[in-house]
């Protein structure tokens, strides 16, 4: 087989595989009512908190950071640990059967997931605009797209890499994304700003930097609520650059690492294992 | 070139430090337009050698080809023209529809929406799954489901498929139409070919061309039904009807090695008994039998001249013997007495 044959069957998968996630939302709607409402009950809680307080000024962030957050949710439910459910179906077993390439099945899930949860984030910003009295500055629309597409490619390849990684940990991978859940979001930023403020030292600010969304969420900020362009946030793209580029390709590896030690130790057989 | 070599294959699992050998120094082939049917009992080795050769499983040692493919070396070009269909397993995602996942897999093997469509078309009509064409595939049953995951694997037209205990748990009708299939399957192009495990030996009998039977890890029969078969003409197959056995009868100690009868069997090769409901010989006894069943054993013998002594020790046990008849060997009689010579 050619390689062009080898390059439209990966992307015959990856539109497939991108199907099954986005027909997941049509076909059960009232998953998304509950995808989108929670979130912006949550948000809805520090929107009060900060009106309570006068800063009004910290609406919006709190609607941006909740309408982000979406993707972190994805990422870790319905990326990180996708892989593993998918071996507990029996799934797993389908695809590594497939010529199809695995890397082309964990893209289409990455494809469908950033599909479903633009909407569900578009709906939360939308909604939580509309029932809020803030407003936005935003002057350099293309940076915004550029920074939100960097921002989800960060993302997505940093679940694409966890993904591998949860299945190589088995049954722990729910407690291991339980574990992650709640240092991101206070890592992150999501309901206050953590690159633009004095919050946290220096130190942790870098640790911080390396979690594509807490960047992803203080870039769009300065964008879309104070007016920023691309000269203010050139370090937060540099740096979601390389991190859109660098995780897929760890997650390559990774993946390439667990299809190994399942070969050689038998873990694609047992569901339980 | 066969479709299948599988040149002394070895498997050991790692279990908790302890090591564990799966395969142990398998030869077998596999011949364009042959269903080879793979016999044994649970943890024998027929799902290890299954994944090895469905490149889902490396092996320790030794080399397997499919179609002239070496199963480590060229695991892409192996995996293109073959499918693996396994009984009980998931058919897909059951929010999408049995149409909508037959065209998902089908685009895991790259076909163009115009072929995947009519591959589509008709794996539904020969599974006769028209009316279930849009519904979701958590809605089937059982049986249809199976036959959705059935039409799943012929859905890249493979060259070699794999089924591992396909029938598993289906009913009759679901069960006989998937042997119906394979059987037209491989007659409709000879240069196919199908390696079965089953648990069902005559599934085993009806549909394959040769008989693997592995113990262990190890093929200690390899041979056609009828060959395995006439491998039992110097024997003899006796059937033992009893009736009226009483529940505190223990057969497994009157015909077991450490029973008295064992002494007056010595010479039986092997020994099934089980349980019918056909007997209507229930009475105001009842309680005391086995709900007015009956028992039939059926006994292959080295020397049919052991029926009197066996027939009398039975009797002696206060044992009612209705019929005693000859039969026709079965492959599951050559299966017993094949694991009885490595287990006695």
């Amino acid at each position: 087989m050619s390689l062009s044959d080898d390059l439209l069957l990966n992307i015959k998968a990856i539109y497939a595989r991108a199907y099954v996630r986005m027909k997941g939302l049509t076909r059960e709607p009232h998953w998304s009512i509950a995808e989108v409402t929670i979130p912006l009950l949550s948000l809805s809680a520090y929107v009060y908190l900060y009106i309570t307080l006068g800063a009004y000024e910290y609406m919006a962030f709190v609607i941006v950071g909740g309408a982000m957050l979406a993707f972190w949710s994805n990422v870790l439910w319905g990326m990180s640990a996708q892989l593993y459910w998918e071996k507990d179906t029996g799934m797993l077993q389908h695809y590594m059967l497939a010529p199809a390439s695995r890397m082309a099945i964990l893209v289409g899930m990455a494809v469908g997931g950033m599909i479903n949860t633009t909407i569900r984030s578009l709906s939360i910003l939308a909604i939580g605009t509309l029932l809020f009295p803030v407003s936005y500055a935003l002057n350099d629309p293309v940076t915004l797209l550029l920074v939100f597409l960097l921002t989800v490619i960060a993302l997505y390849g940093m679940g694409m890499l966890f993904a591998s990684l949860f299945l190589l940990y088995g049954r722990e991978a729910s407690h291991i994304a339980d574990l992650l859940q709640e240092p991101i979001y206070l890592l992150s930023g999501i309901y206050y700003p953590v690159i633009s403020s004095n919050i946290f030292p220096n130190a942790l600010k870098i640790i911080a930097s390396m979690i594509p969304l807490t960047l992803g969420i203080d870039a769009i900020r300065l964008i879309l609520i104070t007016g920023k362009g691309i000269g203010d946030v050139t370090l937060h793209v540099t740096v979601l650059a390389v991190l859109a580029v660098a995780l897929p390709v760890l997650a390559r590896i990774a993946l390439r690492k667990m299809e190994d030690v399942s070969k050689r130790q038998g873990r694609l057989l047992l569901r339980w294992q | 070139m066969s479709a299948v070599d599988v040149i002394d294959v070895t498997r050991v699992f790692d279990s908790k430090g302890k090591k564990v050998i799966a395969l142990d120094g398998i030869n077998l082939s596999i011949s364009k337009g042959e269903i080879l049917g793979l016999l044994g009992s649970n943890g024998a080795g027929k799902t290890t050698l299954i994944k090895i050769l469905a490149t889902l499983l490396l092996p320790t040692s030794g080399s397997s080809y499919v179609y002239g493919y070496d199963v480590v070396k060229d695991a892409k070009s192996v995996r293109r023209i073959i499918n693996l269909v396994s009984g009980g397993e998931t058919p897909g995602y059951g929010l999408l529809s049995v149409k909508e996942n037959l065209w998902f897999f089908s685009q895991l093997y790259g076909l163009r929406n115009s072929d995947a469509r009519r591959v589509i078309d008709t794996l539904i009509n020969d599974m006769e799954l028209e009316q279930y064409r849009d519904t979701r595939v958590h809605k089937l049953s059982t049986g249809y489901k199976q036959r959705l995951n059935l039409a799943r694997g012929f859905i890249n037209d493979p060259m070699l498929l794999l089924l591992d205990e396909p029938t598993l748990g289906l009913d009759v009708i679901n069960a006989r139409h998937i042997r119906t299939y394979i059987k037209r399957w491989i007659r409709d192009d000879p240069s196919r070919s199908i390696l079965l495990t089953t648990h069902y030996l005559a599934e085993a009998e009806e549909v394959c061309d040769k008989i693997a039977i592995i113990y262990r890890g190890k093929i200690i029969a390899y041979e056609s039904p009828d060959v395995l078969k006439r491998s039992l003409t110097d024997s003899s197959v006796v059937e033992i009807k009893l009736v009226n056995v009483g529940k505190d009868i223990d057969m497994d100690s009157i015909l077991s090695r450490h029973g008295l009868v064992y002494e007056i069997l010595n010479g039986v090769d092997d020994i099934m008994h089980h349980y019918t409901n056909t007997n209507n010989n229930s009475n105001s006894n009842s309680n005391e039998v086995y709900g007015g069943d009956g028992v039939r054993i059926r006994l292959v013998l080295d020397d049919e001249s052991m029926i009197p002594s066996i027939v009398e020790s039975l009797v002696s046990k206060g044992l009612k013997v209705s019929s005693v008849s000859k039969s026709t060997p079965t492959l599951e009689d050559v299966y017993i007495r094949y694991i009885k010579r490595y287990d006695p």
